[in-house]
């Protein structure tokens, strides 16, 4: 990456974080939904854990980590489709296709603002998290940077995907920037293992890097061992899902320059 | 030189021919006004010159470059502004102007700003929310982030519409020094003929997709036998000529 293309990306992220430097409310909203969800979990743990005791403890460990990372992976994609939106919701695409911006300067801008979006939200979950409820996520050791890295990965292709389809039918599609990963939750075994679903859903749930993540988090949690298999298995999924969003995405804005698409996103 | 040559240039959408087939160049330092009326192919011709829209036949050059190869070479070296694309409202003047000098990878952004801000007279605006500004405003803004890159090709969509008389002339005074000032090649697509009379050495009518006419404002003036813009495009967009010619013979 040269110089230039550097500093276009940083040109992308400098408009949204001055979006955010003017604005408390959007910074509040960042941090607002991961807390919430902490806390709800946060509290319903440790009920179980004063009335069924030890083994409550232990779902309760599994639970807030399953909240904790799954967050990772919806403010990821959330991070990457939501910016892209602001840019069609500002009317302001037209100016940024016109410019030197390549494609790929465009998408590395908006991953760059998913990560501090996530981590804006994320990091004060995990803060409540350890001072409500005692609960220390990174004393799962340094292979929850991994499970981070996968879930964030799934999270930006899964957007790409997400981005590719408002290229494709416009404001209509706008919805699933929120939805489309709680679609993805009852497969990604974040509370339960892959093994509680019926046998004809798990080739979808091992078809998800996710579930390969949270293998590996109740392998760390319950036994104290690292599923090497499962970590390797979320990587090698993710740079499938990762290519596959990429080519997906390049497709589909071939296509919106073929239409005249770009000329009439958001309206 | 040319800065823009355009040859068979043709963008269909299913059944509907928008640009059918055109041929121009645009000389260095022109001012080249597109005029026709609505649907007659002026936006999606511009949309094609600045690569949003890949088009279906023909080639386009711009500053040197082919735009199905190499649009991003060109891209850096132009600029475009339109009153139909807004910049993000609720970021300050100044922050706008910051993006889009990042984006252009302007040296010495801030004091570029600077030198627009006093240009465009734009100095009490800078640190206010470009949303709040008035139509005169935001089209002086929009102008600053046009002329952020000082870009060798400035590409104008109706650059004075929904502006007051005196705002208006204001904006084409403006323009017409900057082109002097620095040999800038301007493309002009608008409505107003008196702006295209005013600013433009060349003149490209567009109607149904097709260069129907073209020239000099002084030579279709003369060609049409009118005194002013407005008639000659009215002769051209109702083929009055052409029902006067048949009248004669």
């Amino acid at each position: 990456m040269n110089a230039a293309a550097a500093r276009r990306i940083w040109g992308l992220m400098y408009r949204h974080l001055a979006l955010y430097r003017r604005s408390w409310p959007r910074l509040l909203e960042l941090a607002y939904w991961p807390v919430l969800q902490m806390c709800i979990w946060g509290f319903t743990a440790s009920y179980l854990a004063t009335r069924i005791g030890g083994v409550a403890a232990t779902a309760g460990a599994t639970l807030l980590g399953g909240v904790l990372l799954w967050e990772v992976a919806l403010r990821s994609q959330m991070g990457v489709a939501i910016s892209f939106l602001e840019e069609m919701w500002s009317r302001n695409l037209g100016h940024i296709f016109v410019s030197p911006m390549r494609p790929w300067e465009l998408v590395a801008g908006l991953i760059a603002m998913s990560i501090i979006r996530m981590l804006a939200g994320v990091v004060p979950a995990i803060a409540v998290a350890w001072v409500l409820y005692a609960y220390n996520l990174f004393a799962l050791g340094p292979v929850v940077v991994l499970f981070f890295m996968n879930l964030m990965i799934m999270g930006w292709a899964v957007a790409l995907g997400v981005v590719s389809l408002i290229l494709r039918h416009g404001a209509g599609a706008e919805a699933l920037a929120w939805s489309v990963l709680f679609g993805l939750t009852p497969f990604s075994a974040v509370f339960y293992p892959v093994s509680v679903l019926p046998a004809g859903l798990r080739p979808i749930a091992w078809a998800l890097p996710s579930a390969h993540v949270f293998e590996g988090m109740r392998g760390v949690l319950l036994n104290g061992v690292i599923l090497w298999d499962h970590l390797f298995a979320a990587f090698a999924l993710n740079a499938v899902w990762l290519v596959a969003a990429a080519v997906l995405f390049a497709r589909q804005f071939r296509q919106a320059r073929l239409r005249g698409a770009l000329m009439s996103i958001g309206e | 030189m040319d800065a823009i040559r355009v040859h068979g240039l043709t963008k269909r959408y299913g059944d509907t021919l928008a640009v059918d087939g055109i041929d121009f160049a645009v000389p260095t330092g022109a001012t080249m006004g597109l005029l026709g009326g609505n649907g007659a192919g002026k936006t999606t011709t511009i949309a094609m010159l600045l690569g949003l829209l890949i088009p279906t036949a023909g080639t386009i050059e711009v500053l040197g470059h082919d735009m199905s190869r190499d649009r991003f070479a060109a891209l850096a070296r132009m600029n475009f502004s339109s009153p139909y694309v807004a910049l993000p409202h609720r970021l300050s003047v100044a922050e706008n102007l910051r993006i889009y000098g990042h984006l252009y990878n302007v040296h010495g952004l801030e004091r570029r700003i600077a030198e627009l801000a006093a240009e465009l007279d734009l100095g009490a605006l800078l640190d206010r929310p470009a949303g709040q500004l008035s139509a005169g405003q935001k089209t002086r803004v929009a102008l600053a982030k046009a002329l952020i890159n000082r870009p060798e090709l400035l590409l104008l969509d109706e650059p004075t519409a929904s502006l007051d008389p005196d705002t208006g002339d204001w904006v084409r005074t403006w323009l017409e020094r900057y082109r002097a000032e620095s040999g800038c090649t301007i493309l002009l697509a608008s409505h107003n003929m008196a702006e295209v009379e005013r600013l433009c050495s060349h003149v490209l009518m567009l109607k149904t997709g097709r260069i129907v006419d073209h020239g000099s404002p002084q030579d279709l003036l003369d060609r049409y036998g009118r005194d002013d813009m407005e008639e000659v495009f009215l002769d051209i967009a109702r083929d009055r000529r052409r029902a006067a010619a048949g009248a004669d013979s």
